[in-house]
């Protein structure tokens, strides 16, 4: 058997499609990679096509195994775990193999690294949506996050009902990616630069009185950096207004020296974020967050 | 005086509180409002303050202006600091602005006693309406009930808070004779009492009607102060059990005493808070909510306090060696759950995976289970984890070891300074 890599779009469907192909076409694999992170290899190539009715037979054969395996998977699509690809098509083979039982077997050598890079995930989702911070910036709410998982996905029902009467963006540096959401509706759509502007009178006023709370909060006599830092590691506090130096905390008098790249022209209006796009044909509007 | 000042005065004078979780009020969000508590359910923590301790909520008094004279409190009538009060006004547009820049899940409202427990809380109930009808605020709200408030305002507060407290803070009756003089246990427990029997009669009534108002959804809690008394552990969790059985408290919180103030019957200004031992009260907690344990399974008479060097759990285990080992293939999980270094997360684990197939030692940490406490008290198939020999004293040792990077810092050191000499 010869050693095969295939490349993916990188979408949850075209992994699904590479299941597809894999068993059609009776190949084994030894790596996938999506378009991007594809380096050229020794090993002999298939661009993989993806085609949505295929993707759906995928995902209506595993979801018959178990209904739990479909919201599985795509969560540890979302994961930051190498070669995490080729792991879920091991998993993918090795369930049509066993069926169920592999779902109860916790400490198996496939399904394990996909356990907890999902457990990882949610663990980082859980963490930021306390951990985020939104800046009012012309009357809509921005922030900004450096995950390491794809949490956008996860993150988006929480804030969109939690902020449902305002307008609000959240921008994935890590990813490039952002979260738009206005009038009961939301989307995420890759955005490669984005530069947050300054903030006015009123929103530097309450990032001091919020980093004033902070401080005062904390007791002296129990101080404790330590176990500070494992409840809430480092690399959060980079997006976190109470970890901001001084400059962070004045006010901008003229928001126009500070452009906001990513929207269409280059200089949208002054310090505003750029504007939530129209949903794309076929992509899922928001549900309410009744629904879900 | 300014919103900053205020704001600084009133954050530093109710940082003593030890509550600040939003757990446990299930509300998702309502059209035209702001806000929900469905992270909240889990307890969200939007920050974590220099102490390590979660910030979830606006923790703050409507005013620390205070006409009683506790003794153990910085807000005390006879104490002379600087004194400030919001406006219910200025209260309600600060929780707002945190809580869409997503800094907090919600408030908690906390106050002095200004001229009457009466007149205090009308004045929190004014800031609480603004909020949740001017500003449709949907999120989590945590209020205190002052001890000695007629029924018709706690009833009104309840309305409109997710949780009710009351604090108790001293352990017992003398201690509050001495150093809580304006307070009595019956004043304490009249609004506890009442909040349980509303809260009750609220739930009956929300089967019925889906929609009929709710009363502190979240339920109530209270706190203890450890360490301004000569209260032991046992008495203190005895009571905890007792307010969970009899008044259906949520969460007992502990509060290791921070001395603010020199006086004749509390501990002098330079004792350090006893955190270690607020440590072990919330693990002895989390073993009387989550494990089933029982209060006198640990402690007793003979033994009313804590051992300093090992966690409850382990200490129990100590004690009950006969009751060792556990076959982790064939226990159930209530005797999973009092194995050291086993939790409700990987006991539930072991439960599932083991219906796949007999579990070994190295199956047992891939699930979750910590190994350094667990080893000395289970067996796999039937037999200890390869090369492992222990005597009581070993054991002893090593479970001090494997404690030692997750306790409190400045008692680390101490502990660390006697091990050594420990079982010579
Ligand atoms: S009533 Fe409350 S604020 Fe007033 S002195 Fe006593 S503990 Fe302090």
């Amino acid at each position: 058997m010869t050693d095969l890599v295939y490349l993916y779009d990188g979408s949850f469907d075209g992994l699904l499609c590479c299941v597809f192909d894999s068993y059609t076409k009776k190949e084994v694999l030894t790596a996938i990679y999506s378009d991007e992170d594809f380096a050229p290899s020794l090993f002999a190539t298939r661009t993989v096509v993806t085609d949505t009715a295929h993707a759906r037979r995928v995902y209506r054969s595993l979801v018959r195994i178990s209904p739990t395996v479909g919201p599985f998977l795509r969560r540890c699509h979302l994961t930051c775990l190498e070669e995490k690809e080729l792991y879920m098509y091991r998993f993918v083979r090795k369930l049509y193999r066993l069926g169920p039982p592999l779902l109860r077997s916790l400490t198996d050598e496939t399904y394990l690294p996909l356990l907890r890079a999902v457990r990882h995930l949610e663990h980082e989702v859980e963490l930021l949506r306390g951990f985020v911070r939104f800046s009012e910036l012309s009357g809509v709410l921005g922030g900004e996050i450096e995950p390491k998982n794809r949490v956008l996905p996860l993150l988006r029902s929480h804030f969109c009902s939690r902020y449902q009467n305002e307008r609000l963006f959240l921008y994935d540096r890590t990813h490039r990616e952002a979260l738009f959401y206005a009038d009961g509706r939301s989307e995420i759509l890759p955005l490669e630069h984005f530069q947050m502007a300054g903030p006015d009178e009123t929103e530097a006023r309450y990032r001091t009185l919020w980093k004033r709370f902070y401080d005062t909060i904390a007791i002296r006599e129990r101080e404790n950096p330590r176990l500070r830092m494992t409840h809430m590691p480092k690399r959060y506090w980079n997006t976190m207004t109470e970890f901001q130096g001084p400059a962070y905390f004045r006010a901008q008098s003229s928001p126009a020296d500070v452009r906001s790249p990513g929207a269409p022209g280059g200089t949208p209006g002054l310090g505003t974020p750029p504007a939530p796009l129209p949903p794309a044909p076929g992509s899922a509007p928001y549900k309410s967050a009744g629904e879900s | 005086m300014d919103v900053l000042e205020k704001l600084t005065i009133l954050t530093d004078a109710a940082k003593y509180d030890a509550a600040c979780t939003s757990s446990g009020s299930r509300r998702s969000f309502r059209k035209g409002h702001i806000g929900n508590t469905t992270s909240s359910v889990a307890g969200c923590c939007h920050s974590f303050s220099a102490d390590g301790r979660c910030v979830t909520l606006l923790k703050v008094l409507l005013t620390n202006c205070c006409v009683y004279d506790c003794k153990y409190c910085v807000n005390r009538r006879s104490n002379d600091t600087r004194r400030a009060a919001f406006t219910p006004e200025e209260l309600a547009e600060l929780t707002i602005g945190f809580y869409r820049r997503n800094y907090i899940e919600g408030l908690f409202l906390s106050s002095g006693v200004l001229r009457s427990p009466d007149y205090t809380t009308e004045l929190m109930i004014r800031a609480l309406t603004i909020l949740r009808t001017t500003y449709c605020f949907n999120g989590y709200i945590h209020a205190k009930t002052i001890p000695g408030t007629s029924p018709e305002l706690v009833t009104a507060l309840g309305l409109l808070a997710d949780r009710l407290s009351v604090n108790i803070e001293l352990p017992s009756e003398a201690g509050l004779k001495t150093l809580a003089p304006d307070k009595t246990k019956a004043a304490i427990l009249a609004p506890m009492g009442q909040i349980r029997q509303q809260w009750t009669a609220n739930r009956q009534e929300l089967v019925k009607y889906r929609h009929a108002p709710k009363f502190a959804p979240a339920g109530q809690s209270t706190q203890l102060i450890v360490g301004a008394t000569q209260d032991t552990d046992l008495h203190i969790l005895s009571l905890t059990q007792g307010l969970y059985d009899r008044y259906q408290l949520k969460r007992v919180f502990f509060s290791a005493y921070v001395p603010v103030v020199e006086h004749a019957l509390l501990p002098s200004r330079d004792t350090k808070p006893p955190l270690l031992r607020e440590h072990r009260l919330y693990q002895a907690d989390w073993l009387l909510r989550f494990y089933g344990f029982r209060a006198e399974e640990l402690l007793d008479e003979r033994n009313p306090d804590f051992n300093p060097l090992v966690d409850p759990k382990c200490s129990w285990a100590l004690a009950h060696l006969d009751f060792f080992p556990v076959e982790v293939n064939s226990a159930d999980l209530e005797t999973l759950l009092r194995v050291p270094g086993i939790g409700p997360t990987s006991a539930r684990r072991i439960l599932v995976a083991r219906r796949v197939g007999s579990l070994g030692h190295d199956d047992l940490k891939k699930l979750g289970v910590v190994m350094k406490r667990a080893q000395y008290f289970i067996t796999c198939r039937g037999k200890v984890a390869d090369g492992l020999r222990f005597t009581p004293d070993s054991v002893l040792r090593g479970l001090i070891a494997a404690e030692r990077p997750s306790l409190p810092q400045p008692e680390m050191e101490q502990l660390s300074l006697f091990t050594p000499a420990f079982g010579a």
